[in-house]
């Protein structure tokens, strides 16, 4: 089954053609990494697929249209920049948003449980009574992924989910995923400017505004469809292809 | 005579006087609802909002007083339909909720004018609705509150939805939480909010009533909930202290109520800067 078809997919805003004529079928099961240059559209893709942007095409969802999908089907990540810091809030409070879908008033034995395990789960159990506002960028990411993780999800949608995490946060994101995914069977759509996990990924988009190339590391990640989507090749192919880490 | 003896005995003859009992019944159901907005009023950073609503109403109440009628029920759809105006604006353009607000700001101010200037024999009952009156809370203002509490039972549900949509928008979206009628609805209650509370404390005030007791409490809260249970209660214990004061001291009672407000914030402000943190 596919986890995720996309068909002729455009979406605008005002003046602005943020992605046009995108298609695409994500198998079951596939991590798929996304790449490309800032403005090309890629995280208005993720919130075109969780129904959060006005679209033209076709979206289904193990299936399903978008709008007969299940909301705790997906699991998403936004780029943490979008977080207002002067919300009073404590860690375990987000986490258990994944599990209630509202803000808890107060959190049941029952969610509070499931959302230090959650925390856990990221090695982030020591933040769960933390206010959200004082935790750094790479704590603040392992208590969104454990948000995302509660649920349980089908389909993990992560947006630039190494932004501000140092090496060995990174390092643990992906095993993290890796061990889920395992365990869930779950499919992976991560934005991401890091080579080394677009090699790791089962599949690479590249894309700018449309899809440049998608497949496997290897047939995704050539030095034509990185000209193609970064305009000009500069540093990308060092970057996604081959040589050092700038 | 002590003094204590004195206070003690003006404020249980207070409590005998019909007006005054009007006054505090109708303070005490505002400022729970106020409490009740006034986190999100603080966390949204809408406290404009309650502005431009606040002179939203006074052009309905000058209408009001132009046509000779009862200025509160024409403040009263008058302040709603300003307040989905500017929410239409927000949500359908690109222009920014405090650009639309000082468009109806400015609009209500000089609609406000004009119809003041047309009903000069009635400035005095004008001043009443600007500063807020102990005297004015009548009978039928009381069952219009009551109403509106009633009314506002419903939204008790809908905390858990506003408060996700306010912590992060997207995130409740992708959830199908309905955002966009959640935002008409918080809205249409701040309007109505402040319109009923324009009588105890006066349309310059009154946006002080939903953002004073929210922004005390936020200087003292770790968690949203807690947020919410302490607007609650500063709300209440400020009103109650304000009308109070304004029976003992002869003050307007908007002013009194404030003046408490701003007093409970200035000690959650001391308590935060002394004590470095929450």
């Amino acid at each position: 089954m596919w986890a995720l078809e996309v068909q002729d997919l455009a979406v605008r805003f005002g003046e602005f053609q943020a992605l046009e004529g995108v298609s695409l079928r994500v198998p079951e099961g596939a991590f798929v990494a996304i790449v490309g240059p800032n403005g090309a559209g890629k995280s208005t893709l993720l919130k075109a697929v969780l129904g959060l942007v006005p679209f033209r095409g076709e979206v289904r969802v193990f299936g399903r249209p978008l709008g007969e999908a299940d909301p705790m089907w997906f699991g998403y990540v936004p780029q943490i920049k979008t977080f207002d810091r002067t919300f009073p809030a404590l860690a375990v409070e987000l986490v258990a948003t994944g599990l209630m879908r509202r803000w808890p008033f107060r959190l049941s034995r029952e969610a509070r449980e499931k959302a230090l395990a959650a925390l856990e789960r990221v090695g982030a159990l020591a933040l769960a009574d933390r206010p959200l506002g004082r935790l750094s960028g790479g704590q603040l990411q392992r208590v969104y992924l454990a948000r995302a993780l509660i649920r349980r999800p089908r389909l993990l949608l992560l947006d630039e989910p190494a932004t501000g995490v140092d090496r060995v946060g990174e390092v643990d994101l992906y095993r993290y995923l890796e061990a889920y995914q395992e365990e869930a069977g779950a499919t992976v759509l991560m934005i991401t400017h890091d080579w080394e996990a677009a090699h790791h990924a089962s599949h690479v988009l590249v894309m700018n505004r449309k899809v440049v190339g998608f497949g496997p590391p290897e047939r995704a990640l050539t030095e034509e469809c990185l000209r193609q989507a970064f305009g000009h090749l500069g540093h990308a192919h060092e970057l996604y292809v081959g040589g050092s880490r700038a | 005579m002590p003094t204590s003896f004195t206070w003690e005995v003006a404020v249980l003859e207070a409590l005998t006087y019909p007006f005054f009992q009007r006054a505090l019944v109708a303070g005490v159901l505002v400022s729970l609802l106020a409490g009740l907005l006034a986190p999100f009023v603080v966390q949204r950073r809408l406290s404009f909002l309650g502005d431009g609503l606040a002179h939203a109403a006074f052009a309905g109440v000058a209408l009001g007083l132009f046509l000779r009628g009862e200025p509160l029920w024409f403040a009263l759809p008058f302040t709603f339909l300003v307040a989905m105006a500017i929410t239409f604006v927000k949500e359908r353009t690109e222009l920014s909720e405090d650009t639309a607000i000082g468009v109806f700001f400015a609009l209500s101010v000089a609609l406000g004018a004009v119809f003041l200037s047309k009903a000069k024999g009635y400035v005095g009952d004008a001043m009443g609705y600007l500063f807020g009156s102990l005297l004015a809370v009548g009978p039928s203002d009381l069952v219009a509150i009551g109403l509106l509490l009633l009314l506002a039972l419903s939204l008790l549900p809908l905390w858990g939805p506003l408060a996700y949509a306010t912590f992060d928008r997207e995130l409740a979206l992708a959830d199908r939480v309905p955002v966009v009628r959640h935002d008409y609805l918080l809205s249409g209650f701040i309007a109505v909010s402040l319109v009923l509370a324009v009588k105890v404390v006066g349309i310059i005030l009154v946006a002080a009533f939903l953002v004073i007791p929210g922004a005390a409490a936020r200087l003292l809260s770790r968690t949203f909930s807690g947020l919410t249970l302490l607007s609650l209660g500063l709300s209440l214990l400020s009103t109650l202290l304000g009308l109070m004061a304004s029976f003992l001291l002869d003050w307007p009672s908007g002013a009194s109520v404030v003046l408490v407000q701003a007093l409970f914030f200035g000690l959650a402000l001391a308590k935060t800067a002394f004590s470095g943190g929450k």
